[in-house]
């Protein structure tokens, strides 16, 4: 009896298995994103001039000892531009600093854009080639970052960010620490 | 007629002509070719179904010029794939590690091998202990 069962019980395995792929597109979610193997480790190392003032130094000793978040942005980045008023309006909160990590961009035009639509960053950090995207594992801008005051990685999101993406993702992340201090 | 036939012929040869790495061959020949051979294993994670020897995306840019670095400053061609694998993941690689998160990925195949075998064996031991039907096969020639 059970023989005639078996066929159905193989498919029944095999269909949960492709069901299981299925989910995150049927909910909707970006299937290109990948877990970010920095999550929960320290937040690289780096020093890179300032875009708006190449005299001063922006890295992590710019947000040391507090919850922070990193933005990783570019004027040719379409998706920077759709999250810009979030980020504006994020500053003006002010319950957690911005950093902008601006990758792989045009100086002029970096700063042109700020001076136009608004600068929600305390400071952005010019990585003109690139080498400190790939330390924190940037393959498409933007890419947003949460590092806690210890200096470790609490999240990342990648893809324009919204109020109702920070709510869900980050906000629960910065209670946390903030209840443990 | 003929012309115009030889010439679309030739122009299917062409696309191995578009070179995506433009830049010089390194000057160590051994080295080069580590290099072709770690370019041709590592996914573009912008463009995600090809290698970063393949893409012409800057992130594949920027990582086959990391990638280069690295082996002019000597390092294993494990300790480039550990630095790949630290920042973007196992996904970054074409051949992933064996771990415990990748396990199924090595031994679904086997898997489905061995049950495949053991499919068929059966079949083939069910139709064997069948008498033999002449009429059948003289039939069937």
């Amino acid at each position: 009896m059970w023989k005639y069962f078996l066929p159905l019980v193989i498919f029944g395995l095999f269909f949960l298995l492709l069901k299981t792929g299925m989910n995150d597109i049927m909910e909707g979610k970006n299937v290109n994103e990948l877990p970010s193997p920095l999550i929960d480790k320290p937040a690289p190392q780096f020093e890179l001039p300032s875009l708006t003032d190449p005299s001063k130094t922006v890295g992590n000793a710019s947000f040391a000892n507090e919850i922070a978040v990193v933005n990783v942005w570019a004027t040719w980045c379409v998706g920077c531009r759709q999250e810009h008023p979030f980020l504006m309006k994020l500053a003006k909160s002010g319950s957690v600093p911005i950093f902008g990590l601006n990758w792989r961009d045009n100086q002029a035009e970096a700063q042109r854009f700020l001076q136009q639509l608004g600068n929600p960053f305390v400071d952005s950090a010019f990585d003109a080639d690139g080498r400190v995207g790939i330390d924190w594992g940037v393959y498409g801008a933007p890419e947003t970052f949460l590092v806690g005051a210890d200096g470790t990685v609490l999240y990342k999101h990648l893809g324009p960010l919204n109020q109702a993406l920070w709510d869900e993702y980050f906000v629960p992340h910065i209670d946390a620490a903030g209840n443990t201090k | 007629m003929k012309i115009m036939l030889g010439i679309l012929t030739l122009s299917l040869f062409a696309t191995a002509a578009f070179a995506i790495d433009t830049e010089e061959a390194m000057e160590d020949p051994a080295l080069q070719a580590r290099y072709e051979k770690i370019i041709d294993e590592v996914r573009c994670l912008k463009c995600q179904n090809t290698t970063i020897k393949d893409s012409n995306a800057f992130l594949a840019g920027d990582l086959r010029r990391e990638i280069r670095r690295m082996l002019e400053e000597g390092m294993t061609d494990d300790e480039i794939f550990d630095f790949l694998v630290e920042r973007y993941g196992d996904f970054a690689l074409y051949k992933p590690r064996a771990s415990g998160k990748t396990l199924i990925l090595w031994i679904a195949p086997a898997l489905f091998l061995l049950g495949g075998g053991v499919v068929l064996v059966n079949i083939i031991r069910r139709r064997m202990a069948l008498p033999i039907d002449v009429d059948a096969a003289e039939e069937n020639e």
